[in-house]
């Protein structure tokens, strides 16, 4: 009974061990390394990388990825919170709705990226529109800033924000609010003082899955952000590409990671729903 | 004791875990081709010491013998024990024929056609083979359950309160249905429920369990009419409690006059009547404050609250029995 | 309480609007006649070339491979992890499934790179589909587990038990009753399985070698160079295929 557990935890745990825990602890040894010739390592054993992810060059690079994923995180709550309140109201089409919102998600982030970009950059639809009506006559740089990378980013992290709002909100007693209107609340005073404080486990397990990623993204500051609006998923991409520099790359990971984590932590008191 | 004519016993079995003591000590024995019944309410240990038969959960002392064979560590897929569980857990993805073939196959039997005919023929559920379990009422479900476990000619069938899930119209006449079946295939039945009722209309024998304890074993008779101690007593059927003495509603009587030499009774005052529809229930307030109650039927006497009455019994239906501590 | 105020019926048409009409317009403008944003007529050039762009076809093919490979793995190992959580917990294996799905993906990438290459000194591999494929398996068994344990959670132990009963050892039990019983469940894992991998960028670019390129990888170079509306048609194929295969999976999953 207990062999046959083990010998099915065994090759997860294999694949986890060696493909996961081995290759982060293997770059938490090169964090600790210098730059070298060849591959980019060499000794001896520093902890400079770390003192140089807080450089005022990188440390604009943090402090845009928290603003950014910051502001982005806001926007989804708001744009969300309405949206998750909408589907839970909606009876027998609660799961068309809920699909409508989850499916784009799972479908190539990159290519619905590129649509955007498709709209926005200076010969894309929007602007070739714009010209042509006659509202323009440049085009408008709508890509290649932090205005572009927020959009995208609340574009791709929207439904982490809607699934877990929309599962309190379906869970609350209507006849809470009933009861709300019956003691004098309009439905604005309901909202703000009954639905959002009960809705509260959900707006903190929203908050944490569309921030955390945010914070790592690669791809929407990638092309959406150009050169301009670069965040730390993009520097440590370049360290361990073009700049070579892999023990800094590491270093500026496990900072990212620790981020992460140390978020986790606070924010995750209690994993209401146990999912793994 | 001759061992050779228990098919099971259990000696001294018990069942610790870290928070209680589940079963505490137990030690039965059950003859081959009997119906025997752990009657307990719930919480008792008899699931427990059921699944201790079964194989599902390992004694943490004493000894589970089958046929005279220890066999407190063997698996369950390696006893020749079946059971019967209380929600049936048939096979959902597989017909009943499926279900009833599943421990055939994994004997590795050959002929499967006759065997799985012969049993359903016995269930009463012959032409419903190619039914999958939703299909079925909870009544033909159970005797599914039944079937499966049957064909496998178990040395002691195990069922663990198959009549909860029913509805209670249903329950008298799966009760005897269930008795003919194990008189006519002759398998030894081991039966646990919280229903007296259950226990006694179906029962060779009783072992009634108490805090993971044995309280008493015994044919239906006995243990109705010859409780040893009050929780038997009390669990088996009402009881009126008069200064020590017990006396059943059924044994209790009543009258307007007695004798004053008579000393088997008790002066009071009736409180109420509860019609049953075919007996009525006279409660009467007794003068050291007890509530005595008396079984009767619709008769010319006629009992009115406030009336001052005597209650009443033979020497023969007395139970002496101490109190116990909760 | 079904009562929806117009505000929030107008809310969630602009929400929806939002996510959807982008790639309603990529899609409607992957049939245009030219390769301007200006809608020229209806024409199906752009189809035609994804399917002669011999570049496209064979990143399609590994990408196909690679997803279809990691994806028979990751679901059997991932399928025997949950069933083994199922019955006794492991806050090891389990924290380590957590990190992963926590662990952004930009770091999950270099941090298989550097082993690679660690391992690379050791042994005389290099770069290409199999370390992308082992890559794949790496970060989908978590998906995988989640899916299948939620599976698991509405199973009756009480099977398992009956099966025991009845002669089967516990590999029988669960193969023949536990397995069964679960199987959409496990099929819309692999679905899952499938669709992680076959869209992954940020690892598979990271790790991938000289002949493994993937869809994605030729999907974003184009993006980049923002010239051929090949792009467009792709991306329609991609979204519309996948989506498509997510709704199966959905399905699979309340059946």
């Amino acid at each position: 009974m207990n062999r046959l557990r083990t010998i099915f935890l065994t090759p997860a745990a294999l694949v986890m061990t060696s493909l996961f825990l081995a290759p982060l602890a293997i770059i938490c040894a090169y964090s600790l390394l210098t730059r070298g010739a060849y591959f980019g390592l060499g000794l001896p054993w520093t902890i400079a990388n770390y003192g140089r992810v807080f450089d005022p060059l990188y440390g604009e690079v943090l402090l845009r990825s928290f603003a950014l994923a910051a502001v982005a995180t806001v926007l989804c709550l708001l744009l969300g919170f309405p949206l998750a309140l909408f589907i839970s109201r909606s009876g027998q089409r609660k799961n068309f709705y809920l699909n409508l919102v989850i499916l784009p998600f799972w479908t190539s982030l990159l290519v619905r990226i590129y649509a955007w970009i498709f709209l926005l950059r200076d010969t894309g639809l929007i602007n070739a529109t714009l010209q042509k009506i006659g509202l323009t006559h440049a085009p408008l740089p709508m890509l290649y800033n932090d205005g572009a990378v927020i959009l995208g980013l609340v574009y791709g992290y929207l439904p982490f924000m809607v699934l877990p709002l929309y599962a309190t909100l379906e869970r609350l007693d209507p006849f809470l609010i009933e009861a709300a209107a019956d003691l004098g609340a309009r439905p604005w005073t309901a909202l703000l003082r009954v639905i959002v404080p009960l809705a509260a486990p959900g707006i903190r397990a929203g908050v944490v899955l569309v921030f955390i990623p945010c914070l790592g993204a690669f791809l929407v500051p990638d092309l959406m952000g150009g050169g301009k609006s670069i965040m730390i998923g993009n520097v440590v991409q370049n360290q361990f590409t073009t700049a070579r520099d892999w023990p800094f790359g590491s270093a500026l990971s496990l900072v990212l990671m620790a981020a992460v984590m140390t978020l986790l932590l606070v924010l995750v008191r209690r994993s209401g729903e146990e999912l793994l | 004791m001759d061992s050779g004519a228990y098919i099971l016993e259990l000696r001294d079995v018990s069942k610790q875990y870290p928070s209680h003591k589940a079963v505490d000590g137990v030690s039965l024995a059950v003859e081959r081709g009997a119906f025997y019944s752990l009657l307990g309410p719930s919480g008792c240990g008899k699931t427990t010491t059921l699944r201790m038969v079964a194989g599902f959960e390992t004694p943490t002392a004493g000894d589970v013998l089958l046929n005279g064979s220890r066999i407190n560590d063997l698996r369950p897929y390696e006893r020749n024990v079946s059971t019967v569980f209380q929600n049936y857990a048939l096979f959902p993805h597989l017909t009943v024929r499926g279900n009833i073939e599943f421990g055939l196959r994994r004997r590795g039997e050959r002929d499967l056609d006759t065997p799985v005919r012969e049993v359903l023929e016995l269930v009463q559920l012959s032409g419903k083979e190619s039914r999958s379990p939703a299909q079925l009422s909870g009544g033909e479900r159970q005797r599914v359950a039944l079937a499966r476990s049957l064909v496998l000619r178990p040395e002691v069938l195990l069922l663990d309160e198959p009549l909860s899930a029913l509805d209670p119209n249903l329950r008298k006449q799966v009760r005897s249905e269930l008795k003919s079946l194990q008189r006519s295939t002759g398998i030894t039945f081991l039966f646990i429920t919280h229903d007296q009722e259950e226990a006694l209309s179906m029962s060779d024998r009783i072992a009634v369990m108490h805090g993971g304890r044995l309280e008493q074993v015994g044919t239906p008779e006995d243990i109705y009419q010859r409780p040893r101690t009050r929780f038997v007593a009390e669990f088996l059927g009402a009881m009126n409690w008069i200064d020590g003495i017990g006396v059943r509603p059924e044994s209790t009587h009543l009258a307007r006059t007695m004798p004053e030499s008579e000393s088997r009774r008790r002066a009071g005052r009736v409180e109420n009547c509860v019609f049953l529809g075919n007996r009525i229930h006279v409660a009467t307030r007794l003068q050291n404050g007890a509530l005595a109650i008396a079984e009767i039927h619709q008769g010319p006497e006629c009992w009115n609250a406030g009336d001052p009455v005597h209650v009443w019994w033979h020497a023969a239906d007395e139970l002496a029995l101490p109190a116990e501590n909760a | 309480m079904t009562r929806r105020s117009a505000w929030l019926v107008a809310w969630a048409i602009g929400v929806y609007a939002f996510l959807h009409v982008p790639m309603l317009i990529l899609a409607v403008f992957s049939f245009n006649g030219s390769r301007y944003s200006t809608w020229i007529g209806f024409s199906l050039d752009w189809y035609r070339a994804v399917f002669h762009d011999p570049q496209l076809a064979q990143s399609a093919w590994n990408s196909l491979v690679i997803a279809i490979t990691a994806m028979l793995i990751s679901t059997v190992i991932g399928t025997l992890c949950a069933y083994a959580l199922w019955r006794r917990s492991s806050p090891w294996v389990s924290g380590s499934l957590y990190l992963s799905l926590v662990t952004p993906e930009i770091v999950t990438g270099v941090s298989l790179l550097a082993f690679y290459q660690w391992i690379f000194r050791h042994l005389r591999w290099h770069l290409g589909m199999q370390t992308v494929i082992l890559a794949h398996v790496a970060f989908s068994i978590a998906y995988v587990v989640i899916v299948v344990l939620a599976r698991l959670r509405t199973f009756d132990p009480a099977l398992e038990e009956a099966a025991l009963d009845l002669g089967a050892t516990e590999w029988q039990a669960f193969l023949r009753v536990t397995l069964p019983s679960i199987l959409p469940g496990v099929v819309a894992a692999a679905l899952l399985a499938f669709t992680v991998s076959i869209d992954d960028y940020v690892i598979t670019s990271l790790v991938a070698g000289v002949d493994s390129e993937t869809l994605p990888m030729v999907i974003y170079a184009m993006a980049r160079r923002g010239i051929s509306p090949a792009v467009n048609a792709i991306s329609t194929m991609i979204v519309f295929g996948l989506g498509a295969l997510i709704l199966v999976s959905e399905r699979l999953r309340e059946a």
